[in-house]
């Protein structure tokens, strides 16, 4: 311990050292070219803060990576912090757009309270990506299982307890059943993924519960916290099902369940098959505004009947002038063919062409 | 020096206030005060904020506080109440610092007393490691290891410990309160082992020499002249890790199953902490929930607090006795 | 009355207790090990994987989903910055807080309302710190984003055991010396500073150390102070930073396995920058203590 410290010195100065070296430059080793035009000397420059749903946190991680290697001088910064926290966030006017899994809740007096931050113009809920939500299960030998809205609301109400009961063996007459007991799992953090799946229970299987972001806790069941965990317990459990984001389920190899839409045709879960229903909402907002009413009883051909439609949330006018031209330069890059290109692969389903072409018009007007 | 020393030629014995003042003492104290007014005004702007927080959440909740089990403050009629997170809270932490605090005065000793001189310091800085863990590290470890490598002795402890309360019940699984309390438990234990040691090695030397030249075994001597001395320590100390684990968020919020109910079986799936429930709720709340939420953090500061004075008032106690015999 | 004369030999009683004891201390540090062994296990097995100068040196800027490269420089550079600023926030009000209790206290009211207040503190949970932080220097008074006020939620959160354990370790040193300093005629705040805080460092840098350990793995404050970036931020005063148990929080969200993987190597280099400043601790305690000098 004779050089005590000198060796600390030594110690110290190595990290300083380190802070002197180090890059943003992360071009040289990305495998996949970037796919936007890179514009001749892109003028824009500046920040823009953002925050919001998790399950488009890897949309968002593309279409940064899009945007920024056209606009070199513009840094986006998407916090995932929560749907809630991004539309408070956004209220308190500390970040410029919000990313969520539901519109403004009117209920809660959030339109309201968005226009006031927006000043001049009203806020607008513009849908930028559809994240699917999987039934995945983990039975041993059973391929392709089919389930109906009825039997996933009793298997999650905690009501069908085993692989074996007769309300699957319904759904799936040629299959060999085991009578392993059904380890339903379920978000423990309040989610968007939650609501949008308590949403199409409470439409289409008699679900006794209110829909919302945190999971009844009178249907039972165990909690993980994070699609991540979810996945990890699937995977990990014998007899196990649960719902989760498309992108956590092909990560994981997680078998997928073909669920029964509103005509009773067993439909596999695609991205094409997740669009179809989109195709069949309605728009529920005036104007610029594209709030969406998604019919999770939809007996449309081939469509797929449990999505989530991740909104970003911002002003049509009245966005202070420092982020205007960037908050619309990026959505506009996003809701382009390059950006909605850019998804394929990530889990997640491109806009149908009619709803994209009406998302681009209310970017346009965002002045 | 600054000051002269009076004169003393046969006089009376030198009195404190015949020091000349230092002109560093004004300052310096100014400076301690001051600080010590800058925690406090933090700590009172931190209390003020929460309740202005937390008053029209509860305002809107159509069930009682502090009594009420289900936690639904979103939903159109708020109803939620904090009687199981805080029952969870209290439960794991206490449980955590039972399991904890022996284990790290062992430690403590062991670094002080038992380990070769040379070694110490090493071992010293390997316990301390464990508090260089995140806490994010530890929840992912609890979930990834610890809650399937527990099946087996919560089955165990179940099979043939059931006639104990704590142990029945008839579903046994690895995300547990147990398993939670254990992961606070080696989260916590850095903390009072860390302090304990520093404690201990404060031992005043003459007494344990003394001790030991009368023959007294080593577990003699320091049961006589290092534990007594170093109550009030450990005690900081544990009362320091059990505010660490009543404040744990994240770690726990990925082990705990987030049940709503309460329940002593701490091998079945119940349980959730006040702390836990806010990492969980906090991303997606209304403004109701957010208030809801901060109310029940308001919750988690009378219970510290109430502990911490507990505690303090058996140190007071003690006080006089150490002081007096160091 | 019979003399005893000559050394006793020990009775059997008295040796078993001695034994036992010893080995209960031997099995407690056993015991304390094995967790450390499996976590610290379970971090290199997963983390070494992307440990490598790419890491270290490069950030998140446009690493899009699928790509496998990127690093965490930007967030080593915040949680850095971020620690120091608490530190020197934190630990300077945290020390002068309990010489006061100790040594100007005596009983008074104020002083038994701060320790009043100090106890209430070790019990903060992470996040109200954040939410605190965001409601008063971001809302009211408008400041931005900042590494700066991530160590201002931090450093709420180091004062309670910075003032506890130097409260302990300054009570822990003998009135004697204080008594012999005074009867040379040395100031009050002289023998503070130069008899009564040397003998107690050792044990005060133990307490700020484990301070530091705690807030660098803290996550929830940060997700609301200091926001969240890909870019390399340098300066803590202005805009969002970054910091690593956001990043391991984020990428450990995210499904794909090149995420996890830089999740589990965001924590290992974590861990290995609080054993650095531990170990820098360490010496320099080692070589400023008393006992040591000359």
């Amino acid at each position: 311990m004779k050089y005590a410290g000198r060796l600390a010195a030594a110690a110290i100065i190595g990290v300083f050292s380190l802070a002197a070296c180090g890059t943003d430059d992360n071009s040289g080793d990305t495998g996949a070219p970037t796919t936007a035009t890179s514009a001749a000397g892109s003028s824009l420059s500046g920040t823009i803060n953002a925050a919001g749903s998790s399950a488009q946190a890897n949309a968002m991680d593309e279409w940064k990576k899009g945007f920024q290697s056209a606009n070199t001088g513009v840094s986006v910064n998407y916090n995932p912090a929560g749907s809630g926290a991004g539309v408070q966030s956004f209220i308190q006017g500390t970040v410029a757009f919000a990313g969520s899994d539901s519109a403004l809740n009117d209920e809660k007096g959030e339109p309201a309270q968005a226009d006031a931050r927006c000043k001049t113009g009203k806020a607008i809920n513009l849908p930028m990506v559809i994240g699917p939500v999987a039934v995945v299960y983990n039975v041993p030998g059973v391929d392709g299982l089919q389930l109906s809205p009825k039997t996933i609301g009793g298997i999650f109400n905690s009501k069908i307890t085993k692989w074996d009961d007769p309300a699957i063996k319904a759904d799936n007459p040629t299959a060999t059943l085991p009578s392993t007991a059904i380890q339903a799992f379920h978000r423990s953090d309040e989610s968007g993924t939650s609501d949008n799946f308590t949403k199409f229970l409470k439409a289409t299987a008699d679900w006794p519960y209110e829909p919302g972001k945190a999971w009844p806790a009178e249907a039972k069941g165990q909690g993980a916290k994070g699609s991540d965990q979810i996945a990890a317990s699937v995977k990990s459990t014998e007899g196990a099902i649960s719902y989760v984001e498309l992108s956590f389920a092909e990560n994981s190899s997680l078998q997928k369940a073909k669920v029964a839409n509103g005509s009773g045709e067993f439909v596999e879960l695609t991205p094409e098959s997740a669009g179809k229903t989109v195709e069949a909402a309605q728009i529920a907002g005036t104007g610029n505004d594209l709030k969406l009413k998604i019919d999770y009883a939809t007996s449309a051909a081939g469509a797929y009947p449990i999505v989530l439609v991740t909104y970003e949330i911002t002003c049509e006018k009245g966005l202070s002038a420092t982020d205007l031209p960037l908050v619309k330069s990026f959505l506009t890059y996003t809701a382009s063919d390059a950006g909605q290109q850019s998804l394929t692969g990530l889990g997640y389903a491109p806009l149908p062409a009619s709803l994209i072409s009406k998302v681009r018009t209310a970017v346009e007007a965002i002045s | 020096m600054a000051t002269s020393l009076p004169k003393t030629e046969g006089g009376p014995a030198v009195s404190r206030s015949a020091f000349r003042r230092s002109r560093g003492d004004g300052p310096f104290r100014f400076l301690s005060v001051g600080s010590g007014v800058i925690l406090l005004a933090i700590m009172a702007a931190i209390a003020v904020f929460l309740v202005v927080k937390a008053i029209p959440a509860l305002q809107a909740n159509t069930s009682h506080f502090l009594t009420e089990l289900t936690w639904n403050p979103n939903a159109t009629k708020p109803v939620f109440g904090i009687g199981a997170l805080a029952f969870g809270t209290v439960v794991s932490s206490f449980l955590a610092l039972i399991i904890s605090t022996p284990v790290a005065v062992g430690v403590a000793l062991f670094i002080s007393h038992y380990a070769p001189r040379r070694l110490a310091s090493i071992l010293g800085y390997v316990v301390d490691l464990l508090a260089a863990v995140p806490s994010v590290v530890y929840g992912l470890w609890g979930v990834t290891f610890l809650v399937p490598f527990m099946l087996g002795p919560s089955k165990f402890l179940n099979d043939y410990l059931a006639w104990i309360p704590l142990f029945g019940g008839d579903s046994v699984v690895g995300k547990s309160m147990l398993t939670a309390s254990l992961v606070l438990a080696i989260m916590i234990l850095p903390i009072i082992a860390a302090i304990s040691r520093e404690v201990f090695l404060q031992a005043p030397k003459l007494q344990e020499e003394a001790a030991l030249a009368l023959g007294a075994t080593r577990w003699e001597m320091i049961r006589m002249a290092v534990l007594p001395f170093g109550r009030p320590g450990v005690i900081t100390a544990a009362l320091l890790g059990l505010g660490r684990a009543m404040g744990e968020t994240i770690a726990v919020a990925l082990i705990f199953p987030a049940t709503f109910t309460i329940s002593f079986r701490i091998l079945s799936p119940n349980g959730n902490s006040i702390a836990a429930n806010i990492a969980n709720g906090f991303g997606e709340a209304t403004p109701i929930g957010r208030g809801a939420l901060i109310a029940s953090g308001l919750v988690l500061f009378v219970i510290t607090l109430v502990v911490n004075t507990a505690a303090r008032l058996i140190i007071a106690r003690r006080k006089e006795y150490a002081r007096a015999a160091a | 009355m019979t003399v005893q004369t000559g050394i006793q030999p020990l009775s059997f009683g008295r040796r078993a207790k001695d034994q036992a004891v010893r080995a209960l201390v031997y099995l407690a540090f056993a015991i304390a090990i094995v967790p450390l062994v499996s976590v610290l296990w379970l971090v290199v097995k997963n983390g070494l994987k992307r440990f490598d100068l790419e890491f270290l040196t490069h950030s998140m800027r446009n690493i899009g989903a699928r790509d496998a490269g990127g690093g965490a420089y930007h967030a080593i550079i915040g949680t850095l910055e971020q620690v120091l600023l608490a530190s020197l926030i934190a630990v300077p009000i945290g020390l002068l807080t309990a010489v006061y209790l100790v040594e100007y206290g005596n009983g008074r009211r104020l002083s038994r309302f701060i320790s009043f207040f100090v106890d209430i503190m070790t019990g903060v949970p992470s996040i109200v710190a954040g939410l605190f932080v965001l409601a008063f220097w971001i809302l009211v008074l408008g400041m931005p984003f900042s590494g700066f006020a991530g160590a201002l939620s931090l450093s709420i959160l180091m004062m309670p055991v910075v003032v506890r354990s130097t409260e302990e370790m300054l009570r822990l040193v003998p009135n004697e010396l204080r008594e012999a300093s005074y009867a040379l005629g040395v100031p009050k705040w002289r023998t503070i500073v130069k008899v009564v805080l040397p003998t107690a460092f050792t044990g005060i840098v133990t307490g700020v150390m484990l301070a530091v350990a705690r807030v660098a793995g803290e996550t929830a404050p940060l997700l609301l102070t200091v926001f969240f970036t890909d870019s390399i931020n340098e300066d803590p005063f202005n805009g969002p930073q970054m910091g690593l148990p956001l990043y391991v929080f984020g990428q450990s969200s995210l499904p794909q396995d090149i995420a996890i993987d830089r999740a589990w190597t965001g924590a290992l280099t974590l861990i290995l920058i609080v054993m650095l400043l531990n170990l820098v601790a360490r010496l320099i305690s080692w070589w400023r203590s008393p006992a040591k000098r000359g």
